[in-house]
C-alpha cells in the first residue's frame, strides 16, 4: 500500500490543492456542482473529464518510462484507434468496435516493444518511427476527412454517465485499479523497476528483462488505444490531424511531475495520474481565466517549473540547510 | 512479359503526348499542397470539376506539403509546355527562380488559394484567394443584424495562436460589431482550430458564464470548432442556435447538418471553388490577352437556415471535405 500512496506524493497534492485554489479565485464557481442530464456538471467534473486521455497516456507512460524507456507514439496510437473505432461505429456491434480498437493499440504496442526489446533500439528513436508513421496511417483509414458517427453505444463512452460520474472517468480510475493491481499486487512492479534500475544486473539474477519492456510497451499501446477511443467518442469523430497531437509530451510531464525519473527506476501509478489532472486543473483553470490566449503556454510554463522546482532534491536541499543556518543564528 | 508490358505502356504515353491539342484545349498544371485538411481535398475535386466542364485539361501534382516537390511540379509542368500553371504555395518565399523559369517560358502562373511574398509580385498573373478579414466581417454583419439592437454578449473562439486566418478572422469580426455598442466579446479563447478543443473551451465559457446564460452568441473562426462548441452546448442543457445564437466561417458540410437540426444559425463560405475564376482568367488573358488583376478575391458566402442546408450538405458531402 505504501507504494501506491508514498510519502513522497507531499510535492503533487500541495501543488494540486494550490492550484485549485487559484481556480477558484479566478473562478469562483469553480467547485459548484449539479446534475444535468443526469450527468454531474461543473468545472471539477470537466477537469476530471479532459484530464481522461492524458490520465490514461500517463498509467502505460509512467510503466515504459519506469523501464528506463520511452514511447513518444501514444498519440499518434491514440488518433490510430480513434480511426478504426469511428470507421467500425456505424456498421458494427461495440464490442467489435472496442476490439478492433484495441487490438491495433496492442500491435502498435507490440512493434514497439519488439524495436526496443529485441533488436535493441535506444526508444527514443524506435517510438518516434510509429510517432510519424501512425499519424499518416490514421490519415489513410479516415482518408484525411473527420468521420463521424452516430452509434449510441460509442458515443456513450464518450459522453455517458454511470451514477453521475462520466463514462470517461470511470474508466480511467478502473483502469488505474487495475494497473495497479496488476503490477502491485504481485512482483511485476518491482521487476519493472528493477529492470529500469539496472537492465544488465536484472537480467543476471533471473529477470526477464526483455519480457518486462515487450510487456510495457504493449500495455502503454493498449492504454493509448483506449484514450484514443474516448477522445473519439467524446466528439463523435475521428480527426486523424489533431486527436492526440502532441499529447505524447503531456503524459510524460504528467509522469515526470507524478516524481517518476527519467533514468527509470521506481515509480508510482497514483502520482502519475495525479500529475495528468495537475496539468488539467491548470489548463481548465487558464480557459476559465479570460486571459487572452497568448498567455496559455506561458502561465503553463512557469507554474510546471514551480511544481518541478518543488520536488527538486538539490532545492529542497538548499532549503533545509537555509533552515538550519537560521536555527543556529537563533 | 513485366518488359513487354512497359513497353506497350511507354509507347501508347508517347502516343498521348504527340497527340496534337485541340486548339481550343488547354492544359494547365496543377501544383497542389497536398491533402492536409478536408477543405484541400474538397478544393481539389472542385478543381477536377471546373476543369472538366470548360474542358481542360487539368494535371494534378500533389506535393505532400514539401515546397520543393512543388518546384519540383512546376518544373516538370514547364518542361512538358502547359498553357499555364496553378500554384498553391505551401510557404510564402523561395519561388522566385522557379517563378522566374515559368515567366522565361511565357508560361502565366496563377496562384490559388494563398498569397507570395510581395517581392514576387511580377512573376505571377493574378492570385485567386480569398479575404479572411472580410470573412470575418461577413460574420459579424450577420450577427449584428439578426441580434437588432437587443444587448448581445459573445464568446469567440479563436483559431490557432498566431496563425494568420485566425488573426484576419478576429480582426474582421471585431470591426464589424464596433459599430453596435450592443454587441461585446465577453470571452475569447484559442480552440486550435479543432472539434475536441472548441467543444473543451465552449465548455469553460458555459461555466464562467452563468450556466451559458450570460451569453447570446458564439463566434468560431472556423466550423469545426463550432461543431464541438454545440456538442458542449447541448449537454449543459442549452439549445443551440435557440438560446445561443452561431455563427462560423468556412461552410464543411457537418456544419449545414447542424443547420438542419436547427442546432447552427449561419456559416459563411470559404469557398473551395478557387479554380474555376482562375481558369476563367487564364481563358480571357489566352484568348483575347485581358490582363487580370493582380488579386481575384473569391466570394465569402452567407449561409443560414433560410438557404436549404439539407441540400447544401447533399452537394458538399462528396466533395471529400
Amino acid at each position: 500500500m505504501t507504494a501506491l500512496l508514498p510519502r513522497r506524493g507531499l510535492a503533487q497534492i500541495l501543488a494540486l490543492i494550490v492550484i485549485l485554489a487559484v481556480d477558484r479565485v479566478v473562478s469562483p464557481q469553480f467547485f459548484d456542482l449539479r446534475l444535468q442530464d443526469g450527468r454531474l456538471f461543473g468545472s471539477l467534473i470537466d477537469v476530471l473529464n479532459r484530464g481522461t486521455p492524458v490520465a490514461l497516456l500517463s498509467l502505460g507512460m509512467v510503466l515504459v518510462i519506469a523501464t528506463r524507456g520511452i514511447d513518444l507514439s501514444v498519440g499518434a496510437v491514440m488518433a490510430i484507434a480513434g480511426a478504426i473505432a469511428a470507421s467500425l461505429a456505424d456498421t458494427h456491434s461495440l464490442a467489435v468496435v472496442l476490439a478492433a480498437a484495441l487490438g491495433a493499440g496492442l500491435i502498435c504496442g507490440l512493434w514497439n516493444g519488439f524495436l526496443v526489446a529485441v533488436l535493441g533500439m535506444q526508444p527514443i528513436v524506435a517510438t518516434l518511427i510509429l510517432m510519424v508513421a501512425g499519424r499518416g496511417i490514421a490519415q489513410l483509414i479516415t482518408e484525411g476527412r473527420i468521420v463521424t458517427f452516430s452509434s449510441p453505444g460509442l458515443v456513450w463512452l464518450g459522453n455517458g454517465a454511470i451514477l453521475g460520474v462520466p463514462v470517461p472517468v470511470a474508466i480511467a480510475l478502473g483502469m488505474l485499479i487495475l494497473t495497479g493491481a496488476v503490477v502491485r499486487g504481485s512482483a511485476l512492479g518491482l521487476l519493472i523497476e528493477a529492470t529500469g534500475g539496472n537492465a544488465r544486473a536484472s537480467e543476471l539474477a533471473g529477470v526477464g528483462t526483455r519480457a518486462m519492456i515487450l510487456s510495457v510497451y504493449v500495455w502503454c499501446g493498449v492504454c493509448a488505444a483506449l484514450a484514443g477511443v474516448i477522445a473519439a467518442a467524446d466528439i463523435m469523430g475521428a480527426d486523424a490531424n489533431n486527436a492526440g497531437l502532441w499529447l505524447e509530451l503531456d503524459a510524460i510531464l504528467a509522469v515526470v511531475i507524478g516524481g517518476t525519473s527519467l533514468f527509470g527506476g521506481r515509480f508510482s501509478l497514483v502520482l502519475a495520474v495525479l500529475g495528468a489532472l495537475i496539468i488539467q486543473t491548470m489548463n481548465t483553470g487558464i480557459l476559465l481565466s479570460g486571459y487572452p490566449p497568448e498567455f496559455n503556454l506561458l502561465v503553463k510554463a512557469v507554474v510546471v517549473l514551480t511544481v518541478l522546482l518543488l520536488q527538486s532534491p538539490k532545492l529542497t536541499g538548499f532549503a533545509g540547510i537555509a533552515a538550519r543556518l537560521r536555527r543556529t543564528k537563533a | 512479359m513485366i518488359l513487354k508490358a512497359l513497353f506497350a505502356a511507354s509507347a501508347t504515353a508517347a502516343l498521348l503526348l504527340a497527340l496534337p491539342a485541340n486548339a481550343a484545349e488547354l492544359t494547365i498544371g496543377f501544383s497542389q499542397i497536398g491533402s492536409e485538411s478536408g477543405w484541400r481535398a474538397a478544393e481539389t475535386s472542385v478543381s477536377k470539376q471546373e476543369a472538366s466542364k470548360r474542358k481542360v485539361n487539368l494535371k494534378i501534382a500533389d506535393a505532400q506539403q514539401k515546397q520543393e516537390n512543388q518546384i519540383k511540379a512546376i518544373r516538370s509542368f514547364i518542361a512538358q509546355n502547359v498553357d499555364a500553371i496553378f500554384l498553391a504555395p505551401v510557404v510564402s518565399t523561395g519561388w522566385d527562380s522557379v517563378l522566374k523559369e515559368a515567366k522565361e517560358a511565357k508560361i502565366p502562373v496563377v496562384l490559388l488559394d494563398r498569397d507570395i511574398d510581395p517581392s514576387g509580385k511580377e512573376l505571377y498573373l493574378t492570385a485567386v484567394t480569398s479575404d479572411s478579414v472580410h470573412e470575418g466581417e461577413v460574420a459579424g454583419d450577420w450577427l449584428a443584424k439578426t441580434v437588432g439592437s437587443k444587448p448581445c454578449n459573445i464568446a469567440e473562439l479563436q483559431g490557432t495562436v498566431g496563425a494568420s486566418v485566425a488573426t484576419n478572422r478576429k480582426k474582421g469580426f471585431d470591426t464589424a460589431i464596433a459599430k453596435h455598442a450592443n454587441l461585446k466579446v465577453v470571452r475569447s479563447q484559442t480552440g486550435d482550430f479543432t472539434r475536441a478543443k472548441g467543444k473543451e473551451v465552449m465548455e469553460s465559457f458555459i461555466k464562467a458564464e452563468g450556466g451559458g446564460k450570460n451569453l447570446c452568441a458564439v463566434y468560431a473562426h472556423n466550423d469545426d470548432m463550432m461543431v464541438g462548441a454545440i456538442q458542449a452546448m447541448k449537454e449543459a442543457g442549452l439549445k443551440p442556435g435557440k438560446d445561443i445564437l452561431t455563427v462560423s466561417i468556412d461552410a464543411v458540410p457537418d456544419i449545414f447538418k447542424a443547420m438542419v437540426a436547427g442546432e447552427a444559425n449561419a456559416t459563411v463560405e470559404l469557398t473551395p471553388n478557387m479554380a474555376g475564376p482562375a481558369l476563367d482568367a487564364v481563358a480571357a488573358f489566352k484568348d483575347k490577352g485581358t490582363v487580370p488583376p493582380k488579386w481575384i478575391q473569391t466570394e465569402s458566402k452567407l449561409y443560414t437556415a433560410a438557404d436549404d442546408p439539407q441540400k447544401i450538405y447533399d452537394s458538399k458531402k462528396g466533395l471529400g471535405y
